[in-house]
């Protein structure tokens, strides 16, 4: 399969064939990719993508998906504006 | 920041979601339910077909007619429930005990609640292919919201990946609505949906081709066809692609738990491919290992609507129970034996085998 082409995170538009390369220089940790990539740190935060980056994990080192770490969840699920958190929950005011 | 209260608070409300409110505030529990979308009943909503399997789960009603069942149940409950809807419950605080959400944009806030039921569903699975990324490439489940929410169709011509339940009755729904089905692809040599809804489509002359999967997509604004290829056992390509002419490209393989605050709240999860993806460890009373956490419906693993709304049912008896309430815990066995019909013979298989690798007998003992 071409992988150039093949958008696994579209929020950050992150391809199959950059998740290999860095897969293939040793970032055989989700959290790694995603700091190094930015895969799963878009809008959606990784529900669209996160199963394809780790079936990709699990296929390059030979673990089977249940001993991948499918790595850390942390708040918020989805983007919040700062000026909302900067005004204690409301919007600026205008 | 603004704070609301809540006995117990549900995450989500859909069938599972409204289930557990509706119990909750049987027993007199204050609830809130923060819901995503813009409307309750989840994807009850957009099911316009009829739901199969036991009278006491709605057998022969339709979808959308079992929402407003429930949405009728939790109505006379009165202020005891409280909706919010547009809100999406975004962080778990435990050590404060804060729950954190936003509606819409415009509006941050804190919850305390004293339980919280996770019962946020799932979402919908994708898979990388080339040209993926083009504008008529959708999930099936967005075509069915699309078409039975808004009343919009996708295209003119589609091409269903994905013969399961939600690939076949969404390759109807695009039939009743008008819109050409090409075919039915399915990896796998077998039909995974019921006989009875591939029997509606291919009645109306759409082929199921077993052993197919999507090569690439073709376009470039927008998809004008897509590769397809047929794959032997060990899913490997077969032959030479053949080209077939389509304007959407709908993708049914698959649903995934939406787990981000069973994360959050330290509940222990486990990778389990029956459950269709990480799943929280759960006893009979659907408690995570987290003592103020409990969930139902999908996100406990994928199955469908009627047993979700049973695990809400338990879940809300059972949270209201912990807070010292008297919920009826005597119900409890008539929803286990509910859930166990449902979940037997041979169709329930795999489901119980999922269920019984995360199922504990209680959580003295556990590590949590």
């Amino acid at each position: 399969m071409d992988t150039d082409d093949v958008v696994v995170c579209r929020c950050e538009e992150v391809t199959l064939d950059e998740i290999r390369a860095w897969i293939g220089r040793g970032y055989c940790h989700f959290d790694e990719l995603k700091r190094i990539l930015r895969v799963g740190m878009g809008p959606c935060q990784g529900r669209g993508c996160r199963d394809i980056v780790l079936r990709e994990l699990s296929r390059a080192t030979g673990e089977p998906l249940e001993a991948i770490d499918p790595g850390t969840v942390r708040p918020p699920v989805k983007p919040i504006k700062i000026g909302l958190l900067a005004y204690g929950g409301e919007d600026a005011p205008k | 920041m603004r704070e609301i209260a809540a006995d117990v608070l549900v995450v989500g409300g859909g069938p599972a979601g409204l289930s557990a409110a509706a119990e909750a505030a049987a027993a007199g529990a204050g609830v809130v339910v923060a819901e995503a979308g813009l409307h309750l009943g989840g994807q009850l909503v957009k099911q316009s077909h009829k739901f199969f399997g036991s009278r006491d789960e709605y057998a022969g009603t339709r979808g959308f007619e079992i929402a407003k069942i429930l949405k009728d149940e939790i109505a006379r409950h009165g202020d005891r429930v409280q909706i919010l809807l547009g809100t999406t419950v975004c962080g778990y605080y435990g050590d404060e005990g804060v729950v954190t959400a936003m509606t819409g944009e415009e509006e941050y806030f804190r919850i305390i609640p004293k339980r919280m039921i996770v019962a946020s569903g799932a979402q919908e699975r994708l898979i990388p292919f080339p040209n993926n990324d083009i504008p008529g490439v959708y999930g099936a489940g967005a075509v069915q919201t699309l078409m039975n929410v808004y009343g919009v169709v996708p295209g003119k011509r589609v091409l269903m990946i994905g013969a399961g339940n939600i690939g076949l009755i969404v390759s109807y729904q695009l039939l009743q609505a008008g819109v050409e089905v090409a075919a039915i692809l399915e990896a796998a040599p077998r039909v995974g949906g019921y006989w009875v809804h591939a029997a509606k489509a291919r009645r109306l002359g759409v082929p199921i081709l077993l052993r197919h999967s999507i090569k690439r997509a073709l376009g470039g604004e927008a998809v004008t066809g897509a590769e397809i290829i047929e794959l032997d056992e060990k899913f490997n390509q077969v032959g030479a692609p053949e080209e077939i002419e389509c304007d959407t490209i709908c993708l049914a393989v698959g649903l995934t738990p939406t787990s981000e605050l069973l994360w959050q709240a330290g509940c222990r999860m486990k990778y389990v491919p029956a459950l269709c993806g990480h799943v929280p460890l759960r006893d009979a009373l659907m408690r995570t290992s987290n003592e103020n956490v409990w969930m139902a419906g999908d996100v406990s693993g994928i199955e469908e609507a009627s047993a979700a709304m049973i695990e809400g049912r338990i879940a809300g008896v059972c949270a209201a129970e912990s807070l010292g309430l008297k919920a009826g815990a005597k119900k409890l066995d008539g929803f286990w034996e509910r859930l166990g019909n449902l979940r037997a013979g041979e169709t329930g298989e795999k489901i119980r085998a999922g269920v019984a690798a995360v199922t504990v007998a209680g959580w003295e003992g556990e590590a949590v």
